[in-house]
């Protein structure tokens, strides 16, 4: 209570500037002034009474500061004068100011920026209750690249047999209606849910109600629709009063009962859904149904766990459930064992993406810390400048734990600033990523949060203490004495040199193995963007049409299709047009089992391929710029009459037959024997990185699909090309839903990831770089200008050239040379990790261990040119007269 | 050793509140004059070492102050103990004696007590 009372007077009188020194110096006065008469009355001359009163009273200015300690908080007054003296003394050296507030900026920088996606992608909310014990079914080895995990009915045995989960939801987030509401029509995409999906995940409606399991009463009872708060906002102008009403989802009625809070966006990151229904209405915007056939895997499955049941038991318990399933139903259940992960990232995808922001942060990081090398070298060499000015004030009575506080505080200082600066240029960064175009529907809005100020705070306080202590400690070693008599340039020397040696060599080891991952990455990336991909985007236009919603049920018909193939045809300028279900890179039908001819049972795991099928129009091929090896395309003559054909590509031929010509075999898809007719080249369906993948090419004419997108090929700028094809389009169908953009504009979201992962690699590389220039540039030129003395006398006595040279700028090219060795075999020992980042890379590559040897080499040349010139042009002469 | 030391604070500040408790109110160059008597010129020295620790104790709530007139009507600033300095006297003053009675035992005891 005492030290609080006295902290807080303390407190008061700092804060209100409130200083007793008027009080004092009267008490002082009236003290001495009462001694001086008492000196008098013992019969002292006034003079000799005053000096004796003053020697007794002492010394006033340490009663003064002593006082005022008391008085007022110290440290903070301290702390004020040493921030007022950091920062004279940082303006009086702009040059080493700017240079370290560049380089602590991009350090720091770069390092918000990759916590704040990593933030956005991994550490974000879901907005749900407990997101810990949730938990997504998944298939231990098929379909790896799908959502998708069981049948509905499977679903509902999972749910009732398990033991260890207070519930287990299903989700179908494909769902894609058009929404009809006051006259206008948008097509959505949106999550069917079971209706215990919200009391599950623990969400509270923003305004309504949602559905819940009590809703449902069978097929089509819950026409409810929760609308996404985006959705909301957009289309309904946040209006309160929609709840209650009814909305048309695909033609069916819906009536809107709520709207989901802000923050909750279902359960995967980066696709949001518009809407949620329950999916016992699913017939109504799906064109079939799924909830009664155990073949139609079309549930994804989120639980919650039980409290203190592990994952382990829940995945033992649910494979015991999947083999009693296998048992039970024979034919359509394979019972395939079940694994748990964690959700939000597009499944197994997940692994992928977390293993790449990590290793981003590792590398981040690095610079950082190749940052701080740098700047406490920096800060070292300025140290030893001032070493005179140190040592005359540890002569005049500072303390040295004053010295040091001083130092931290103009590196605290520094790097506060340049964290500063990080933080708005990473924030600025950070907004532009968020607008960067991609895909529609995937979201990613990565903002600069408290936890990314307090990320940025910390690195930035942890980089002043890296390179703080360097300068400090050499302060706290430092004697007086010594520094004195010798002068800056001197026996202290040798040991400074040795750790200002090692703080170099450890930053160009870093920037080499940074240099060397951005080379990898760099190289993997230009072989996955040169990997043929099967289609030749440049050129060609995409038009998706909706004919779902302007057809009776059941889609339009083929020959709709021909006529407006052949409208599209006509256009002046089209050298090329056909129409495929979904266009490569935007999903579509992964995972088709294929069984061999005379197989009986059809059962999952009795198929022997499961690849991508596409069903097209002839002229697909042409028009998307894949390449026929062999046969022929699909024609219109292949029809529901005649018997079903298809054309595979290269790996569908080699996996099913081998050696064997392709053409002319058959085998059996959704229950048809399908003969081949075409072999075409392969290419990339799904993702840049993916391994060659088998695809079967079924014609439109036997598979019809109501999807629609029409690639068309033409020799006309793709603006001009829009207008027409919009033209002749509506003319035919002026109600369909319809969207035309050019492919590499639709491209260009899929290539997002890969382009992204590069640039983040190319630039961490490219930071890197300057970092080491800085540094070999910093180290070389100050070693030059220490030893300018030595330089000259040398030139005097008739040195050559050489010998100058390597006099000036020899250390730090040994250190370049044995920096740049360990950083690239740190680099080839690092290797998995750069697997782990970038498809196809290998440090082990030539190039690239060529490529970063060079580079460390020019830039090393580069940065110690400037000081080697200097030392050459040393006037002896001039010089000598200096000193 | 036989040079006069400075005078811990502590013990100053003990010394300062039992002036003021048996001779009043008192100003700075009176507690300093009492202190030298008794202490038998403890305090002829670097007397000004006295004014931080009033300040001390008058944060602490120990003591009070007041400008006031001196013997020789000049203004002086007078110091008197509040009820929490009497308290904390009584305090200190019970650690002391405690402290010594231990500190003068031990020097009584001679070897064969020991054994």
């Amino acid at each position: 209570m005492k030290s609080l009372n006295r902290l807080f007077t303390r407190v008061l009188n700092f804060t209100a500037r409130r200083r007793g020194g008027e009080r004092l110096r009267e008490e002082m006065e009236s003290h001495i002034a009462i001694q001086t008469e008492e000196g008098i009355r013992a019969g002292m001359t006034p003079e000799e009474a005053h000096r004796r009163a003053r020697l007794k009273f002492g010394a006033v200015e340490a009663v003064r500061e002593d006082y005022h300690a008391e008085e007022s908080l110290p440290f903070v007054d301290n702390l004020l004068l040493d921030i007022r003296y950091a920062l004279r003394v940082l303006r009086r050296s702009p040059v080493f100011t700017v240079v370290a507030l560049l380089t602590l900026m991009l350090g720091v920088g770069a390092n918000i920026v990759v916590f704040g996606v990593l933030n956005a992608i991994l550490l974000q909310p879901f907005g749900v209750s407990e997101p810990q014990s949730l938990y997504q079914l998944r298939h231990k080895q098929w379909m790896s690249g799908r959502l998708l995990t069981t049948s509905y009915p499977a679903f509902e045995d999972f749910r009732r047999r398990n033991t260890t989960f207070i519930g287990i939801a299903g989700v179908y987030g494909y769902s894609h209606a058009a929404l009809s509401w006051r006259n206008a029509v948008r097509n959505l995409h949106g999550d069917e849910v079971t209706g215990n999906y919200f009391d599950l995940l623990g969400v509270q409606p923003q305004i309504g109600r949602f559905f819940h399991a009590v809703d449902e009463h069978g097929p089509d009872s819950a026409p409810y629709v929760v609308l996404s708060d985006a959705l909301w906002r957009s289309s309904f102008q946040a209006d309160r009063g929609v709840i209650g009403t009814t909305v048309e989802l695909s033609k069916h009625p819906f009536t809107v009962v709520g709207v989901a809070p802000a923050e909750f966006h279902g359960m995967e990151r980066f696709v949001w859904p518009d809407y949620w229904i329950p999916m016992v209405n699913e017939r109504q915007v799906e064109e079939g149904d799924y909830l009664h056939s155990r073949t139609s895997i079309a549930v994804t499955v989120i639980g919650r766990l039980k409290p203190g049941v592990t994952p382990r038991r829940a995945t033992e318990n649910l494979n015991a459930i999947a083999a009693e399933l296998a048992k039970e139903y024979p034919t359509t259940d394979d019972g395939l064992p079940l694994r748990l992960i964690h959700p939000g990232l597009w499944g197994d995808e997940g692994d992928v993406i977390r293993g790449f922001l990590y290793s981003v942060t590792v590398l981040a990081l690095l610079v950082l810390m190749a940052a701080c090398a740098n700047l406490a070298t920096l800060f070292a060499a300025r140290t030893a400048d001032r070493s005179r000015e140190l040592a005359v004030r540890v002569a005049l009575g500072s303390s040295r734990r004053r010295l040091v506080r001083q130092l931290l505080t103009e590196a605290v200082a520094v790097s506060l600033m340049g964290g500063a600066a990080g933080l708005v240029g990473a924030g600025l960064l950070l907004g532009a990523l968020n607008r960067w175009p991609r895909a529609a529907e995937v979201h990613l809005a990565a903002n600069v949060d408290a936890r990314v100020y307090l990320a940025g705070l910390l690195l930035t306080l942890g980089s002043a203490l890296l390179f703080g202590m360097v300068p400090a400690r050499q302060a706290w070693q430092s004697s007086p004495l010594q520094m004195m008599k010798s002068g800056p340039a001197d026996a202290m020397r040798l040991r400074r040199f040795a750790l200002r040696d090692l703080l170099l060599g450890a930053q160009i080891a870093i920037c080499t193995l940074l240099v060397t991952a951005s080379l990898v990455a760099m190289r993997g990336m230009v072989r996955v963007l040169h990997a043929p991909l099967g289609i030749q985007p440049q050129g060609a236009m995409l038009v998706d049409l909706d004919l779902s919603r302007v057809e009776p049920a059941g889609g339009a018909t083929v020959e709709k299709k021909k006529a407006l193939i052949e409208a599209v045809q006509s256009i002046p300028g089209v050298t090329a047009v056909g129409t495929v279900n979904r266009a490569p890179f935007t999903g579509g039908m992964h995972g088709i089992p294929i069984f061999r001819p005379g197989a009986t049972e059809f059962k999952l795991n009795n198929s022997v391929l499961a690849p991508y099928v596409f069903t097209m129009s002839p002229g697909y091929l042409e028009a998307a710029g894949s390449r026929l090896l062999g046969g022929r395309d699909v024609s219109w003559h292949d029809t529901a009459r005649t018997p079903p054909v298809a054309v595979v590509n290269e790996t569908f031929a080699r996996k099913m037959w081998g050696e064997t010509p392709a053409i002319g075999q058959h085998f059996i898809v959704w229950g048809h024997l399908t003969e081949v007719v075409g072999v075409a080249a392969d290419g990339k369906y799904h993702d840049m990185q993916e391994a060659p993948q088998p695809v079967a090419y079924l014609p439109l004419s036997q598979n019809d699909q109501n999807e629609t997108v029409f690639v068309v090929r033409s020799l006309r700028t793709p603006r001009e090309m829009a207008a027409a094809l919009e033209r002749t389009l509506r003319g035919i169908e002026p109600n369909a839903p319809m969207t035309v953009q050019s492919w590499p504009d639709a491209l260009r979201g899929e290539l997002l990831p890969a382009r992204a992962a590069t640039v983040a690699l190319g630039v961490m590389g490219l930071l890197a770089a300057m970092l080491a220039v800085t540094g070999i540039f910093g180290m070389a030129a100050y070693s030059v200008s220490r030893r300018m003395r030595e330089l000259g006398i040398r030139v005097a006595l008739g040195a050559r050239r050489v010998q100058v040279m390597r006099a000036a700028v020899g250390r730090p090219m040994v250190l370049l040379a044995v920096g740049s060795a360990v950083g690239l075999l740190s680099g080839v020992f690092a290797s998995r990790l750069l697997g782990r980042i970038v498809y196809q890379a290998n440090p082990r590559d030539p190039v690239v261990l060529g490529g970063a040897v060079l580079t460390m080499a020019l830039l090393g040349i580069a940065a110690s040119a400037i000081p080697a010139r200097r030392a050459l042009t040393v006037d002896p002469s001039k010089l000598m007269r200096e000193e | 050793m036989k040079q006069k030391k400075d005078v811990q604070q502590g013990t100053l500040a003990l010394m300062v509140l039992k002036t003021l408790d048996v001779l009043g109110p008192l100003h700075g160059y009176g507690i300093a004059r009492r202190i030298e008597q008794i202490s038998g010129d403890l305090l002829s020295v670097n007397q000004g070492t006295l004014y931080p620790v009033l300040l001390k104790l008058e944060q602490e709530g120990a003591i009070a102050s007041d400008w006031g007139p001196s013997e020789n009507n000049r203004r002086a600033r007078f110091y008197r103990l509040t009820r929490a300095g009497h308290k904390l006297l009584e305090a200190e003053r019970r650690d002391w004696e405690q402290t010594a009675a231990i500190i003068a035992r031990f020097f009584e005891v001679k070897a064969q007590d020991l054994a």
